[in-house]
């Protein structure tokens, strides 16, 4: 993992180090080498792993206060809004902070995607953060389900009922999830257990997450591998951990909106209605995060092809580094790349638009084109544009566009400029 | 000799790993199993409804092992119309006799066989019902007609105690 030898100074730490090196993994993670070109889009890193220590920490202090009892559930999170002290703090961070998690990890991975980060040598990184959404999905889920309101109810009953469309065992597969004949307490109380482990796991996995980053180091924004250490890149710290710090206020502030000014919009009205079994809401609509392949599961009118399709939207990111032909990282220079990456992002966006509309009219037509041009994006047009794409020169090192060709002309012009003061 | 000697550890490795399979499957079973429903839960089978206050064209729901059981009185008019229906026409054909035993009594699992949520009464393209979350058209038989969901709604086992009793499961 580290790139030199590292002594500590002190006699204790030299006696420490030796039994368990844990000095030296702290003087790597100071000095590890940073690309100096990273925008603040590369801050993201830093802002998630904020979310999931809020959320873990958060999530321990509501599940002192909470009932999962399907009897109980639901007062128990009343309970925590009005009596427990700071209670409504507590869950509006946490609701919110589900929502915060998701916008951090969306811009992570797009800024992944523009910049060809899932590219060798980092397809383990990449299949790594696949598997942490993927997770997230199932602990954000899970976790939707605990207050035992009406969207909770229905929004359980709709996944789970997902597996019913698995050939044969289906039905046997839903009730063994159940614990019974519907959604009901059983299956209350081990969502409760599963949504309590995840965020854990998710947090071993971070770990490898980083440690997999740690052997190629960082991508950057033009793409390129850089020698380290060396001119190109700057110490982690302070300059990395300044830079983050900044951004993650910045983060903050936009959190702190969603808390203490709208807590509730990300919400669904009805799920301040306590579970019926009898009575499902007239228009069900899962979190804004996962509309887009809510959409495409609606979009096709087969249930079985249905599941298969939203499943494969998400399982077709982890092929991406192989889909993706291009030898050259960055979009920078890529300039057909860039101009389909943002039609994917609108692609995106409009699924998760019509996601949130009802399956009907324009909407489901809508729905249908945005979800074959998405496969099209993955499956035809990136393996495609590899070998048809003219890409633009790329530099040889981060420092060559700084001090030669372009900018020594805005250099020399500056120059000029001051020729002319004297 | 040194050949015998291989087939002999070939046999302990073999013998070996079969009993850790049976050993890891018998210990890992339990674990899978505890999810499926419990005794408790299978005890709530069987549900007795008393239909004597239903008029026709009214269906009432009633809970049974955690779902809604739509009962609906039919009227004449709905009886013709649901036997009047093709079976080509229809996605998962069956007659309607076969459905309601009793013409003018639908008895169903009030539950959409697309991912399951309760459908609407009396809403859609076909006077039957209408799942509100994907957009499922079902008939005044509980037959799909129209949306995503693959099968007619379940009707579950059910018989008539006496001539004002209805007894599911």
């Amino acid at each position: 993992m580290s790139d030199h030898e590292y002594t500590p100074k002190s006699n204790f730490g030299k006696w420490f180090n030796d039994r368990l090196p844990l000095l030296t993994l702290a003087n790597h993670l100071t000095d590890y080498p940073t690309p100096k070109n990273l925008n603040y889009w590369w801050t993201f890193g830093g802002i998630l792993t904020f979310c999931l220590v809020t959320q873990i920490v958060t999530g321990l202090v509501l599940a002192m206060h909470y009932i999962a009892h399907a009897d109980m559930a639901f007062d128990s999170v009343e309970h925590i809004m009005r009596d427990v002290n700071y209670g409504w703090l507590i869950r509006y961070i946490h609701a919110n902070g589900a929502s915060m998690f998701f916008l951090a990890v969306y811009i992570h991975i797009f800024r992944s995607l523009f910049y060809g980060s899932y590219k060798a040598p980092r397809e383990i990184i990449w299949i790594i953060g696949i598997i942490i959404y993927l997770l997230m999905m199932a602990a954000a889920f899970m976790g939707y389900v605990l207050p035992w309101g009406q969207m909770s109810f229905w929004g359980a009953t709709v996944i789970t009922n997902l597996f019913s469309a698995i050939p044969l065992v289906g039905e046997g597969i839903v009730t063994w999830l159940w614990g019974g004949y519907s959604v009901d307490n059983p299956t209350l109380t081990r969502f409760f257990t599963l949504h309590y482990l995840i965020p854990f796991l998710i947090l071993g996995l971070v770990v490898l997450h980083i440690w997999a980053l740690h052997v190629p180091g960082n991508n950057n924004p033009i793409g390129i591998d850089v020698k380290k250490p060396s001119k190109d890149t700057v110490p982690f710290h302070p300059y990395i951990v300044i830079k983050d710090a900044f951004a993650l206020l910045m983060f903050m502030i936009v959190f702190a909106f969603f808390v203490f000014y709208t807590p509730n919009i990300l919400g669904h009205a009805d799920n301040y209605i306590e579970a019926n079994p009898l009575v499902t809401p007239a228009h069900i609509v899962p979190e804004w995060y996962l509309l887009p392949f809510y959409a495409i599961l609606r979009s096709v009118p087969d249930k079985l092809m249905g599941v298969i399709a939203m499943l494969s939207a998400i399982f077709i990111l982890a092929a991406l580094p192989w889909l993706d032909t291009s030898k050259i990282r960055s979009a920078v220079f890529r300039p057909l790349y860039r101009q389909f990456y943002w039609i994917l992002v609108a692609d995106v966006l409009i699924l998760g638009y019509v996601g949130a509309m009802p399956a009907e009219g324009l909407y489901l037509l809508i729905a249908r084109v945005a979800t074959a041009y998405y496969f099209l994006h993955f499956l035809v047009i990136l393996p495609i544009l590899g070998f048809k794409e003219r890409t633009l020169p790329v530099p040889l090192s981060i420092t060559e566009p700084v001090l030669g060709g372009s900018s020594n002309l805005a250099a020399a012009r500056d120059d000029s400029r001051l020729e002319k003061l004297k | 000799m040194s050949k015998k000697k291989t087939e002999r550890r070939d046999f302990l490795f073999t013998a070996t790993a079969a009993v850790g399979a049976v050993g890891v499957g018998a210990t890992v079973w339990p674990m899978i199993d505890q999810m499926n429903p419990d005794a408790s839960v299978k005890a709530l089978a069987s549900t007795e409804v008393d239909v004597s206050s239903v008029n026709p064209g009214k269906t009432i729901t009633v809970l049974w092992r955690g779902k809604p059981v739509f009962i609906r009185r039919r009227t004449q008019d709905e009886i013709n119309e649901a036997k009047a229906v093709k079976l080509k026409d229809l996605k998962h054909p069956e007659k309607d006799e076969d459905r309601a035993k009793n013409p003018e009594w639908l008895v169903m699992l009030g539950v959409c066989t697309h991912l399951g949520c309760v459908p609407l009464d009396q809403k859609g393209d076909y006077n039957g019902w209408f799942c509100p979350c994907h957009g499922s058209h079902y008939d005044i038989s509980g037959r799909i007609r129209k949306g995503p969901a693959p099968t007619n709604m379940e009707i579950p086992k059910y018989e008539f105690v006496n001539a004002n009793t209805i007894k599911i499961g």
